[in-house]
């Protein structure tokens, strides 16, 4: 069992309040990650938790058991770096073994056990090379073999695959989740790329200036953002966002969004969510996503006439900016559905896709349509 | 504004041929994206065209004339790198200034002023006007950029990776902007750029280049639907079109390892008879279905929010599908999959080529 427990971690580094009270439990074999901005604190997190970095207070559980004030070395947990920090005058194999040379295994044991982990990885054929003439991906590779030798309680990543290019991301990707499959780790991993965090997390934890914004599955995150920064952080393209006023029109709701002229029908209930959630009618964010604006050829009921932008073709499907004055609407259709910029369209918003946020607090008021 | 003719152009760094035969077209007012990865030629292309390299051989024209024998300063060209070449102890102001007050374009005050406020507005950026520019964010740095290569109204845009240093985020804004920016502008823009996503979404025209060579020029849905070879179906979409090696039987698909898949015989490399070949298809017309012809084990489940993107394995291959967001998966769960038999794109199993477009 290694379970890793945050409570109540502050940190500052001088005047800059980095973690600001996070409180947060990693279960057994759960595959987290921090998501967030730089800047955000994820990586000064993480470090805290490997034993790299002090907290001025609260306390970091393994398995129960306080660990703020073991040296890193003694935590049993393990540390895989962006810029993988492998010995360069050792060769692979070394390199891997060095963990287990430190703690004084026997020579056969080291042997099977490198042996064992390289295979796994697929690293098997580079033991006897030297870092120097690895790749990208080989040298992330042997750093996570190094980390995982020890079999440790639990393996800590810091954007491990960030400096990689665009194809060879995605094939890593899938090969650390495989691996953690495989082993079973406990395992934290800190990235700023949404599309990552949402590809390997079984819950993605995202920070912002220092504080906790949401915990939850790729799923809950992406489906119901707790706020307008975690909305507006997850997705691509950006979900959209504008201040509207809602209002009662023929027994149904009338949605008007700022500075358009657009005005969108809701159901009546609308309404009555609004009131249940203490609403400030006058103090609304309306966000949707890309695919909950829907758009069609020709008038239909519910749908509002407006004037398509840029076309962004992306293949498989495409993005289509809608004309409104300053305020950015997307919408997601099928590859040249709308024929070209300035096609006269018509677009509806899904409420089932809708969100409605607090515009002072950005709190999502937990709308469901 | 002007078009953009490369013919025949030949570059070499010593023995290295960096850039062979190249024979590019870039109409009026086109914005034109060269995709490649590193080292395909791209820059080398775009310094070519800037003045900054002089070819082994070939003509470039601007706007039909033969530019070999001018510098870079009469090609009256503008160019925008990955790293932003501002002064950073001047303002934004003073940056934007900067090309209008060169020595060989006398410039009136009041009509430098006026430029500069045509372009912060364009850019968003007059609120910045009066700041230094290490005070600002990589993306308000490249807006500065951005704005000091059109303050000057260039014949031709240069642009070498702008957004490549920018986060996601950042980067997914700027090229909306930029693109509005290239069609009110009415400009030609040249965009060198390794990001797929960047090349499908801002070009009219894309141009794979490869180890110097130009795979395949066309719109954005033509490199898409249509790669002329499986270099360029891997170079576009993501993730990339999956490819799997065999046979045509009758109307069936024979994959290398025996899988049968249905097969549209109006497909025009339907006359392929017997010979090798390697199937193209599209994560995105793959679908998952229960008595669908072929089982494959689920390898990988990525969320991507509005899609699910699955890894299938196949025997030895590995099939990407894209399936919708609701779908549950495990890992290691079997499962039945098929293809859109019309969307697949038939490439020769020896040398790569799309059967469709050779014929």
């Amino acid at each position: 069992m290694s379970e890793i427990e945050l409570r109540n971690i502050d940190k500052h580094f001088g005047p800059m309040h980095v973690i600001r009270d996070v409180n947060l439990t990693v279960q057994h074999r759960e595959f987290v990650v921090f998501l967030g901005p730089s800047g955000c604190g994820k990586t000064t997190t993480l470090r805290a938790i490997a034993g790299l970095e002090d907290i001025d207070s609260g306390d970091i559980l393994v398995d129960g058991a306080p660990v703020q004030n073991l040296r890193a070395a003694e935590r049993d947990i393990a540390f895989v770096f962006q810029n993988y920090a492998l010995y360069p005058h050792l060769s692979v194999f070394e390199n891997m073994a060095f963990p287990l040379r430190a703690v004084r295994e026997s020579r056969d044991e080291i042997d099977r056990t490198v042996q064992q982990v390289a295979t796994s990885l697929g690293i098997k054929h580079l033991l006897k090379r030297r870092p120097s003439a690895l790749s990208g991906g080989d040298m992330q590779r042997v750093a996570i073999g190094r980390s995982l030798v020890r079999r440790p309680k639990a393996i800590l990543l810091d954007e491990p695959i960030g400096s990689l290019d665009a194809k060879l991301r995605e094939r890593m990707r899938v090969e650390l989740k495989r691996l953690h499959l495989q082993n079973e780790s406990t395992s934290i991993y800190v990235t700023h790329d949404q599309v990552e965090a949402m590809a390997l997390a079984d819950r993605i934890v995202i920070m912002n200036d220092g504080v906790l914004q949401q915990v939850g599955t790729p799923s809950e995150v992406y489906a119901r953002p707790a706020n307008a920064f975690v909305a507006q952080f997850i997705g691509s393209p950006v979900m959209n966002m504008a201040p509207v006023r809602a209002k009662s029109k023929n027994g149904a709701m009338q949605v008007d969004v700022a500075d358009t002229g657009f005005s969108f029908d809701f159901p009546a209930e609308l309404s009555n969510q609004l009131s249940k959630a203490g609403a400030d009618v006058n103090k609304l964010t309306l966000g949707v996503r890309p695919e909950g604006v829907q758009v069609a050829h020709e008038k239909q009921d519910g749908f509002i006439e407006v004037k398509a932008g840029i076309i962004e073709p992306l293949g498989s499907h495409d993005i289509v900016d809608i004309d409104a004055g300053d305020t950015l609407i997307r919408a997601r259709t099928k590859s040249a559905f709308v024929p070209g910029a300035g096609s006269k369209i018509w677009v509806r918003i899904d409420p089932a896709q809708a969100h409605f946020f607090d515009t002072e607090t950005g709190r999502s008021l937990g709308i469901t349509l | 504004m002007a078009n953009i003719q490369l013919k025949g152009i030949t570059k070499k760094f010593d023995n290295f041929t960096a850039l062979k035969d190249l024979d590019i077209e870039i109409a009026d007012g086109e914005f034109f994206v060269l995709l490649g990865q590193t080292g395909a030629g791209k820059t080398t292309t775009l310094r070519l065209v800037a003045g900054l390299e002089k070819p082994t051989s070939g003509q470039i024209f601007i706007d039909g004339e033969d530019v070999g024998e001018q510098g870079p300063a009469e090609r009256d060209v503008a160019l925008v790198l990955q790293q932003y070449s501002l002064y950073p102890r001047y303002t934004v102001r003073e940056n934007l200034e900067f090309p209008l007050k060169s020595p060989i374009r006398k410039t009136a005050p009041a009509d430098i002023a006026e430029a500069v406020d045509r372009v912060a507005k364009t850019l968003r950026i007059g609120h910045l006007l009066d700041r230094k520019v290490d005070r600002l964010s990589g993306g308000e740095m490249q807006r500065v950029s951005i704005g000091r290569a059109i303050v000057r109204q260039p014949r031709v845009f240069l642009m070498d990776e702008p957004l490549s240093a920018l986060d996601a985020k950042l980067r997914e804004a700027l090229r909306t902007e930029l693109k509005n920016l290239q069609v009110n502008l009415g400009a030609t823009f040249l965009f060198v750029t390794h990001d797929q996503i960047e090349a499908m979404s801002m070009g009219d025209k894309i141009g794979v280049l490869n180890k110097g060579q130009l795979v395949q020029v066309g719109t954005p849905h033509e490199v898409y639907a249509n790669p002329i070879n499986t270099f360029v179906a891997r170079a576009v979409g993501s993730p990339p079109m999956n490819l799997i090696g065999g046979q045509i039987s009758g109307a069936e698909a024979v994959t290398d390892q025996g899988y049968r898949l249905p097969f549209a015989t109006k497909n025009k490399g339907g006359s392929a008879g017997d010979r090798a070949l390697i199937f193209g298809i599209r994560p995105e017309d793959i679908y998952l279905e229960g008595g669908a012809p072929v089982e494959a084990r689920v390898h990988d489940v990525e969320n991507h929010g509005v899609e699910k993107i699955v890894t299938l394995r196949m025997g030895d291959n590995l099939v990407h599908a894209t399936v919708p967001a609701q779908t549950e998966l495990a890992v290691d769960e079997d499962v039945r999959f098929s293809w859109h038999p019309e969307k697949v794109v038939l490439f020769d199993g020896e040398n790569g080529r799309n059967l469709n477009a050779a014929s």
